[in-house]
């Protein structure tokens, strides 16, 4: 279960290297067993032999040579398992992102979005220790054991029996410990950061407590909450500790078997001094490797967690791709159709558009309105191709909108979302997404138009501050004005404009209005509208209700008709 | 700040060392627990081997009698003191834990949210949090071990030079060059790559995230191949600067063999010539060359513990400064009793946020008798919520009064002040819970039938009944999403329920759409029946029946009076106003 085939198969790009950090971690095994020979060898020959030190000095000189060896073997043996793991990181990392780009906006849509980021930045990083640590621990644990019962035996049977029996009681042990840790270990990482969500909510909401007078009374529960999770971490880690404590009396004891055992046949001559101390040395060193893995053991758990949430993303089926045929597109595109559209999310479960209809003409320019959750954002969703309707046809200019390629496509738009992202990088490289290679006074012309170029050239490094964290944190107006430069910028036919809603002031709100109005002018344009001053100076308003078009028509037909159009207008016109 | 971060190593340290003082016995008692692990292990392998030499010589069993029992002993004494000190040395981590919190939240909570507005975002919060996880480390791997290895030395010094001073010398020197020397060198090896690996890191988990998070914007764009070509030659950076740090971090375990051979070959070379004058028992030999080896168990961790003092004494570092602000408001130390009236009076009121930072309010002056409604509009960064602040004692103001119930504002305690007011904000905070606990804030002692009443004023309580689990259905992480008008009745009913003299609404239709506004704005003409308003918005809505509108712009009343006359007026509310209705209502173009 642990040993998941899939992780396996990453390996076999590395096959190389991972080879090098298992033969190395058994070279360093090697070398244990030679340098046990050469101090027994040394002892012995001071001890029985009255050698002097002068005659000893090859054998002290080898003992130097191995410890060098054995540096040499696990430094190696380090850089080898670092590059394997490396290597799968590195593969994985491209592999998940490519995955995520084809699955599309759809895939990454809303809450899922944060998960799969982190997947792609924390996810990744908890392999390390999986293919570092615990993988070649694996194979070294069940391998340099056997090699030192290969060079027990030949010298002491005896002792290569005891050795060989407690053996196999080691993974028995491990193997229960393991199951044990794993099912109460996950709990326990749950409650743990259960507690620390909480102790993060408790601070979040310090003001909300404050106002409510009861920001000192969440000491005592802070208080209460770590009590009561040390009890229960307290009474799992304690089992667990025990296994470790019967493991660690089993391998100290057959090391102190072996000793009285050897000790008392040298008593009666039955085996040489240097043999009985080769096997002494080498005892505790069986058992270690072992002990290892058990160390390493949760690193390899959570790395196997973290896999199966990147091998979810991996195994998500693609959507169908598109026609093969691509037909020819007009150079600019004009017009706009949507002829019975349907489309649900959730592979049909929930609805979104059940049968939409209605045309954009050249130049024209259409507002969408209606309740949250009506089908407008579905819409322009549809129009950028993140999502492909399940029914019905959706026409640019007389061609379906299946038949062109969606890159060819999506060149003829500019789309200014509600909550634009912005980038980790410069206002100007931000701005850019628009036209990558655009010179700079292109983008500052694409600014100026969007009403930015003022408070841009107000922030201390102008076009090249950096954006986000690290740089300037731009307000919901200022970061709606970036989008409306890119807008610009790309000077596509065809505008997707999604109004913002945040908190603006008049003043910020009639500049953007604005540059909307500018950016409108020449081209066909489908807004989704949530403020009506908008959609007052629409050609034609289409009101979407429940994924279906309910009523369209000008800003004064609607009005007049008295249907839902109006009482979303009597909102504001108490 | 950074010039004095070599200096301010020590004190940190010194700082921390006292958030772990009240546990020192525990402490004590595992760092001892764990010399005797230690201990038994290398008596262990010494006995072992004093029994094989002196066997060799084949003397009577009896001269190994003692022997076998020592050697039995050890091998059970390591195991139980491991498990001992396992069981010792965790429970103080957690109690150091526990402690570590309750302080941090005891330090902070004065201080919010005035000097916490920096940390607003999650993501700064998050990192605080992590912190204190981090520093629940301190002494498991950071004290204990460096501890423990000092003793066994000692004891190894100890124990060698009983035989000679020079075996007891050599040891010492390459246990202190294992167990110090080596984290040093690497450290110092390992500084700039670690930077380069920090520089890197960041980077490609900002592309990661961007590439992510930015995808509708990449695609709608085209540029979606572009991040991933940009995150591929990242992610191959990150992968050469690991490279390097493997080639540097792999020096620890390397350097650690190397000096436990080159210090059983010293102990060797020093202690075979003793044997070959008869000045030391041949036999000791063996026990000499174990207990050297074993003795290294000791100090090998230490390297490790090394890199966690690093992040701990950063970690800790970031919190001191954090905890070392002065809170921005205190109580007064002889504090008048709660006010009995509720009239509110501000006069020539003037604040900034910080020396050097323009005034957040440049002289403001009102007066809100108890019963009476007063708005406050204008322009976002106009001033309204800095107002806001102020009355809630979040904040205290440099000139000009404030005051309640015929007293100076300063004059009462926070606490008392703020349980004149229920507020509701734009951003409200839902705690991850019940609907149930979230209402209770307000008044944990209020009965199922008040509750009910506080929401059904709210318009939410229709919305509750019909939640499969009403009351006690779980909002927050792993629970219910609210969307923004049901956040926003919840926080009314909260209000509502806390049933303070003076209502205050910051902008608490804000991110609204015009239906779910209008819904919220009656919940809010539910709750404002019969209670002392202060409105505070950007939108002109719902203001023709306040007693009074102040227009803040830049600080300043620039106008005052109420609705028709401010808009008879024709100045600065009725350019709101216009912007705000006569696109609505003029001919399309």
């Amino acid at each position: 279960m642990n040993l998941d085939q899939r992780l396996l198969r990453l390996v076999r790009g590395v096959r190389i290297q991972f080879a090098a950090a298992i033969g190395l971690g058994l070279l360093a095994g090697v070398l244990i067993v030679a340098q046990a020979y050469a101090l027994a060898q040394a002892i012995s020959r001071a001890f029985l032999g009255g050698e002097p030190l002068s005659r000893l000095w090859p054998w002290l000189a080898a003992l130097g040579a191995i410890a060098a060896g054995r540096a040499l073997a696990l430094w190696g043996g380090e850089v080898a398992a670092n590059a394997v793991a490396g290597h799968i990181k590195h593969d994985l990392r491209q592999r998940l992102y490519v995955r995520i780009v084809a699955l599309g906006p759809a895939f990454t849509r809303g809450e899922r979005s944060g998960e799969l980021a982190n997947t792609a930045v924390k996810g990744i990083e908890e392999l390390d220790a999986y293919f570092r640590q615990y993988l070649p621990q694996l194979y070294l644990s069940a391998l340099v054991p056997l090699l030192m019962l290969l060079a027990v035996f030949p010298v002491d049977t005896l002792s290569g029996v005891v050795l060989l029996v407690t053996a196999p009681l080691i993974p028995f042990f491990m193997i229960l410990i393991g199951l044990y840790a794993t099912q109460r270990s996950r709990a326990q990482w749950v409650a743990l950061s259960r507690m620390s969500a909480h102790f993060l909510d408790v601070l979040q909401g310090l003001p909300t407590l404050k106002m409510f007078g009861r920001s000192r009374t969440e000491i005592e529960t802070i208080r209460a909450m770590s009590d009561r999770f040390r009890d229960a971490t307290m009474s799992v880690l304690r089992i667990a500790f025990l296994s470790a404590l019967a493991l660690e009396l089993l391998a100290t004891i057959s090391v102190a078997i072996v000793a009285v055992e050897i000790g008392l046949r040298l008593l009666y001559a039955r085996i040489s001094f240097a043999d009985a101390f080769f096997v002494l040395v080498i005892a505790p060193e069986f058992y270690l490797p072992l002990r290892l893995l058990g160390t390493r053991f949760h690193a390899g758990m959570a790395g196997v967690a973290a896999a199966e949430r990147i091998f979810e993303v991996l195994e998500t089926p693609l959507p169908p791709p598109p026609a093969d045929s691509p037909a020819p597109l007009p150079r600019r595109v004009t017009a706009l159709r949507f002829d019975d559209v349907r489309f649900a999310y959730d592979g049909g479960e929930r609805p979104a558009l059940n049968g939409v209809s209605f045309a954009v003409e050249p130049g024209e320019k259409v507002a969408l309105v209606g309740p949250s959750g009506a089908g407008k954002t579905t819409i322009v969703q549809l129009v950028l191709r993140f999502v492909e309707p399940s029914g019905g046809q959706i026409t640019i200019d007389g061609v379906p909108l299946a038949l062109l390629p969606p890159d060819v496509w999506r060149a003829q738009i500019a789309w200014v979302p509600q909550r634009p992202h912005l980038f980790h990088t410069t206002i100007a490289e931000n701005i850019r997404l628009g036209w990558p290679d655009a010179p700079l006074d292109a983008v500052m012309r694409a600014a100026e138009q969007a009403h930015a170029d003022a408070f841009i050239r107000a922030l201390p490094q102008g076009y090249a501050t950096p954006v986000g964290e690290r740089g300037a944190r731009l307000s919901g107006g200022q970061a709606q004005r970036i989008a409306l430069a890119r807008a610009f910028l790309k000077d596509a036919p065809l505008l997707l404009l999604d109004e913002p809603t945040a908190n603006l002031d008049p003043e910020t709100e009639a500049l953007l209005q604005d540059a909307m109005a500018r950016l409108m002018h020449d081209r066909t344009t489908l807004i989704i509208a949530h403020r009506l001053t908008t959609v007052a100076s629409a050609d034609r308003i289409i009101v979407i209700d429940g994924g279906r078009v309910a009523e369209q028509g000008t800003h004064h037909d609607l009005l007049a008709r008295g249907g839902i159009y109006q009482r979303l207008a009597m909102a504001y016109g108490r | 700040m950074r010039g004095g971060r070599a200096r301010a190593e020590g004190p940190v340290f010194l700082r921390l060392m006292a958030l772990a003082w009240p546990y020192r016995w525990w402490m004590a008692l595992s760092v001892l627990l764990g010399f005797a692990t230690v201990g038994s292990g290398i008596g262990l392998m010494s006995t072992a081997a004093w029994i094989i030499a002196r066997a060799a010589l084949q003397p009577s069993i009896a001269v190994l009698q003692v022997a076998i029992v020592g050697v039995r002993f050890f091998g059970i004494a390591r195991g139980v003191f491991r498990y001992l000190e396992r069981v010792v040395s965790h429970q103080t981590t957690f109690r150091l834990l526990s402690r570590l919190r309750v302080w941090f939240y005891t330090q902070i909570e004065p201080l919010a949210p005035a000097r916490l507005a920096a940390y607003r975002s999650g993501d700064l919060l998050s990192r605080i949090v992590a912190d204190t996880d981090t520093l629940e480390n301190f002494y498991l791997r950071v004290l204990a071990p460096p501890a423990v290895a000092a003793l066994v030395t000692g004891a190894m010094a100890i124990f060698f030079s009983a035989f000679d001073r020079r075996l007891a010398l050599a040891l010492v020197v390459y246990l202190a060059l294992a167990g110090i020397g080596v984290p040093l060198l690497t450290r110092r090896l390992g500084r700039r790559a670690g930077r380069g690996l920090v520089a890197v890191r960041a980077d490609l988990n900002a592309a990661l995230v961007d590439g992510v998070q930015g995808l509708p914007d990449l695609v709608a764009y085209g540029q979606a191949e572009r991040q991933a070509q940009m995150i591929r030659s990242l992610s191959a950076s990150m992968r050469q600067q690991q490279a390097r740090m493997a080639r540097i971090g792999g020096l620890d375990a390397a350097l650690g063999a190397l000096l436990t051979g080159l210090a059983v070959l010293s102990v060797l070379a020093l202690a075979i010539p003793l044997v070959s004058a008869g000045q030391l028992d041949g036999v000791l030999l063996a026990v000499l060359a174990l207990a050297t080896i074993s003795s290294f168990e000791a100090v090998l961790p230490l390297p490790q513990a090394f890199q966690h003092l690093e992040s701990n004494l950063e970690a800790a570092r970031r919190l001191f400064d954090l905890v070392d602000a002065a809170p921005a408001v205190a109580d007064p130390p002889d504090p008048l009793p709660p006010p009995a009236r509720c009239d509110l009076v501000v006069r020539d009121l003037r604040f900034r946020y910080a020396p050097g930072d323009p005034l957040a309010l440049d002289g403001i002056s009102f007066t809100l008798p108890q019963g009476g409604t007063l708005a406050i509009v204008g322009a976002s960064g106009a001033g309204k919520s800095t107002l806001v602040n102020l009355l809630l004692r979040f904040w205290d103001y440099d000139e000009g009064m404030i005051e309640l119930g015929g007293s100076d504002l300063r004059a009462y305690r926070q606490d008392d002040v703020r349980a004149q007011f229920a507020v509701v904000r734009q951003d409200t905070h839902l705690f991850s819970g019940t609907i149930r606990d979230n209402l209770l804030l307000a008044r944990p002692d209020a009965s199922e039938a008040e509750l009910i009443a506080a929401a059904r004023q709210a318009q939410l309580h229709d919305f509750i009944a019909a939640l499969p689990q009403g009351y006690n259905t779980w909002i927050g992480e792993q629970g219910l999403t609210l969307s923004g008008g049901e956040r926003q009745r919840l926080a009314i009913a909260r209000a509502v329920l806390r049933d303070a003299p003076i209502l205050v609404l910051d902008e608490a239709t804000a991110n609204l759409d015009a239906v779910t506004e209008q819904a919220v704005m009656d919940a809010i003409g539910h709750a404002m029946r019969g209670r002392t308003s202060l409105m505070i918005t950007h939108r002109l809505v719902g203001l023709e029946h306040v007693d009074e509108i102040l227009v803040l712009h830049e600080g300043r009343v620039i106008e005052r009076g109420r609705h028709a006359d401010l808009l008879a007026r024709g100045g600065a509310y009725r350019r709101m106003w216009d912007l705000q209705r006569q696109e609505l209502f003029d001919e399309p173009a």
